[in-house]
């Protein structure tokens, strides 16, 4: 059950988890671009299950820090790092730790459909090829089930060769987030998944998000307040790369506890 | 309902303010102007050339007769009116084979329809009468006789050239080499000797006829009939005859070898050249050049030493082309091939099997010098495909490797194969340092035949480009090569365009299969 505590009161509002519902840990994380900060001492917890939503004005390290979660930051030589970040307890950064297999078990999905120039089903597959060994049969099952779960399926069930950029956008942003599911992640992070997205696909997308959760633990960065509220059970609000107040996302919206957080739910900051 | 195109009133017109969209749409239409007469002079001129035209019979105010073909008018020195140039033949007869013809000097011009047009294999073309054909045997035949005679004859002749050239081929070379790998054998002594007499045969009954010739002028000749390889009487042909002559003629131009010091007959075996020296340098430089720019775009630090590589490989591109001829000369010619000899060919020194400019090493150098072309068009395909591409494939846990594998290259295909198609442009044209690294003149045997190991990469080639060069500057009669050089170069243009073709089918290939990039 979630503890409310007022870590420090002259800086910000945080909510925090017990360790037996936490997901991912965030202790102390920084982060530079190299001489320019991004993330400044962050300290959070996700909950496990639970869709977390990061809001803050555009600049704030919102993208910054989702991708810090899944190590997307390694290939570029000039971000610096200090903090530390532990999925289910386990520092990732820590040198037994494969990359690759970090990612799978955290999934991304990013703000632009990002789909690969090849068919629907490849798409889907590409994750599972990858770690070969599967058979065609279980393959295939693993391909419908992850369209499924992407609420998907119907419309592409009868054209699984078709090339994945023939879809809409909103198509293919939920083909991306298919092809996240069918490695079988643990976390899914969303970064303003539905920016590009008219409103019916973005409702389509929101409508998922809720289902997933069920088996998920989703970070859900948006710039929608709307969607926010919608959506997410808690709510982190960051602003210049620090974390201003955390809370569940009725108490944020509803009764936010800094003058701060209600200028920008409410529009008056930009 | 019909789908409406927009209104295309307003396309027309050039879109823009002022001056710059007229002034750059201009040079737009002057480039084109440029490039269609360009094309427009090579299919003319090179085409033409296959049509048996009508021979003109010129009676001179003097009394004095001609026949020949007319080529071209131009104004006396003296200004004082025009004169004509016609193609008259006849070279034994009369030591050349144009005569100019002041306009005002003509009489009268027919056309007869028995005038003949030989073509000989030795002395060029023959026109004038034929006034008998004498057999080896029995009467001799005059008139219409003589020319129904002369025609059957040709095909049974033609026939029998077959035969030889077929026994020559397939019996008499193999049965040599065999001599050649395995020593003195009776069996083979034997077998070359009985393929020896078939030819002999054949070649007596080739036969002993001849021709009976008068030329306008009233002189005459005496013609063996095997010199002949063709007769003709165009102004007796109708407009369908001259077409199915002109296929012919344009089919035996891509199709055979060369006769009279490159100033005859076909370019069979510089395209066969042109082609397999042009497609084995893009085997070699694709590699090459990919490996190469993945490494600069996707490894390397991109620090300062990685920028001036970069700069390094653009600035190569533009190095003249004499200049990679000579590097080749100097490395691959002389330095690996003289080594490889030493090591590999020692029996047959000091003539030299690698040591010498060959297909291997002209493709070899053409492929460095269109390597910096791949690079940078590799290059900037690699740069352009979006960082989310890659990053969604890194997010699904794919490594590097695979990312670069799966994802990457596969999108940057179609800018590979622009790169190829770019260096093919680029190689097919090259003739410069060709003629430092292997080509040749005349080289009859093509490199790729039916013995082991049947692509022989240490042969001499030949070469379109460098067959023009050759026909241009080192045959003797320049005026009588033009049109040959002129559909040389039409068909040197079209080798390029269908190499390009080829490609740029495979890259729409690639890329329709799945869309283009999408925009956002
Ligand atoms: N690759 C990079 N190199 C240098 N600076 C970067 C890089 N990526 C982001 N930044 C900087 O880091 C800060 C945080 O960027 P980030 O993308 O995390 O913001 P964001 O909260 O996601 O913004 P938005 O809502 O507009 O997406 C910004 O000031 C940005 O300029
Ligand atoms: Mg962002």
């Amino acid at each position: 059950m979630p503890v409310m505590r007022e870590a420090r009161p002259a800086r910000g509002a945080f909510i925090d988890f017990e360790p037996e519902a936490t997901s991912l840990e965030i202790r102390g994380f920084g982060l530079r671009y190299g001489d320019k900060p991004a993330l400044n001492d962050l300290t959070l917890r996700v909950p496990r299950h639970r869709v977390t939503a990061f809001i803050g004005p555009s600049g704030c390290g919102k993208s910054t820090l989702l991708r810090a979660l899944n190590r997307l930051h390694d290939l570029n030589e000039e971000v610096v790092q200090q903090g530390e970040i532990r999925l289910e307890g386990r520092d990732i950064h820590a040198p037994e730790v494969a990359v690759a297999e970090l990612r799978r078990r955290v999934g991304m999905v990013f703000q632009a459909p990002n789909p690969f120039p090849m068919s629907i089903y490849d798409n889907v597959a590409f994750g599972l090829r990858l770690q070969g060994g599967l058979s065609k049969r279980r393959r295939d099952d693993i391909v419908e089930w992850a369209l499924r779960s992407a609420a998907l399926w119907d419309e592409v069930k009868d054209r699984l060769r078709a090339s994945a950029w023939s879809l809409s956008g909103g198509q293919q942003q939920r083909l991306v987030i298919a092809r996240t599911l069918a490695v079988g992640p643990e976390v899914l992070l969303l970064d303003e998944p539905a920016s590009a997205l008219d409103p019916i696909s973005t409702l389509k997308v929101e409508e998922l998000i809720r289902n997933l959760k069920a088996s998920l633990t989703l970070v859900l960065v948006t710039h929608n307040m709307q969607q926010a509220a919608r959506v997410s059970d808690y709510t982190a609000f960051l602003h210049n790369g620090e974390l201003v107040e955390y809370a569940p996302t009725d108490t944020l919206f509803t009764n936010p506890r800094l003058a701060r957080t209600e200028n920008y739910i409410t529009g008056r900051m930009a | 309902m019909r789908w409406r195109r927009r209104d295309t009133a307003r396309a027309r017109l050039p879109r823009g303010e002022g001056p710059w969209a007229w002034l750059s749409a201009g040079s737009v239409a002057l480039s084109l102007l440029l490039l269609a007469l360009l094309l427009g002079l090579l299919l003319s001129r090179g085409l033409g050339h296959f049509w048996p035209g009508d021979v003109a019979l010129v009676t001179l105010e003097d009394g004095r007769q001609l026949a020949g073909r007319a080529v071209r008018e131009e104004p006396l020195p003296d200004g004082s009116g025009r004169e004509r140039l016609y193609r008259t033949g006849n070279r034994d007869l009369d030591g050349a084979i144009w005569d100019w013809v002041a306009l005002a000097a003509i009489h009268e011009v027919s056309y007869p329809r028995e005038l003949l047009v030989l073509e000989r294999r030795r002395w060029g073309e023959f026109i004038g009468r034929l006034v008998a054909l004498e057999p080896e045997a029995g009467p001799r035949l005059e008139g219409e006789a003589a020319w129904s005679a002369l025609e059957a004859r040709l095909v049974a002749l033609e026939a029998r050239r077959e035969a030889i050239r077929r026994l020559r081929e397939q019996t008499i070379r193999p049965l040599v080499r065999r001599l050649e790998r395995e020593g003195e054998s009776a069996e083979v002594t034997r077998a070359l000797a009985a393929a020896e007499a078939r030819i002999g045969a054949l070649r007596a009954s080739l036969g002993g006829a001849s021709l009976v010739l008068e030329s306008v002028s009233g002189q005459h000749s005496i013609e063996p009939l095997e010199e002949v390889v063709r007769a003709r009487r165009p102004n007796a042909m109708s407009n369908l005859d001259k077409l199915a002559a002109w296929g012919q003629g344009v089919w035996r131009f891509l199709s055979e070898g060369q006769r009279a010091a490159n100033t005859a007959g076909g370019v069979w075996p510089a395209i066969f050249g042109t082609v397999l020296m042009v497609m084995l340098m893009s085997l070699l430089v694709t590699p090459f050049g990919v490996l190469a720019a993945v490494y600069l775009n996707e490894v390397a630090h991109q620090g300062r030493l990685t920028r001036l590589v970069r700069i390094g490989v653009r600035n190569l591109a533009g190095v003249p082309s004499i200049v990679y001829g000579v590097f080749g000369l100097g490395v691959f010619v002389y330095g690996i091939g003289g080594h490889l000899d030493s090591w590999f060919f020692e029996a047959s020194l000091p003539s030299p099997t690698f040591g010498t400019g060959g297909l291997l090493w002209a493709s070899l150098t053409l492929a460095l010098l269109t390597l910096p072309v791949v690079i940078v068009a590799t290059e900037e395909g690699l740069a352009r495909i979006p960082h989310r591409q890659r990053e969604g494939a890194l997010a699904l846990g794919a490594t590097r490797l695979e990312m670069l594998t799966r994802v990457v290259l596969p999108m940057a295909m179609p800018a590979m194969l622009t790169g190829v198609i770019l260096a093919v442009a680029r190689a097919a044209g090259e003739v410069a340092p060709l003629m430092l690294v292997g080509v040749a003149k005349l080289a009859p045997q093509v490199p790729v035949d039916g013995d082991f190991p049947f692509l022989h990469l240490e042969r001499k080639f030949m070469h379109l480009g460098y067959h023009i060069f050759d026909a241009a500057f080192h045959g003797g009669d320049v005026q009588a090569a033009l049109p040959l050089i002129y559909a040389t170069a039409l068909l040197l243009v079209l080798v390029i365009l269908m190499l390009n073709l080829t490609a740029i089918f495979l890259r729409h290939h690639l890329r329709s299969r799945h869309g283009t990039l999408s925009s956002y």
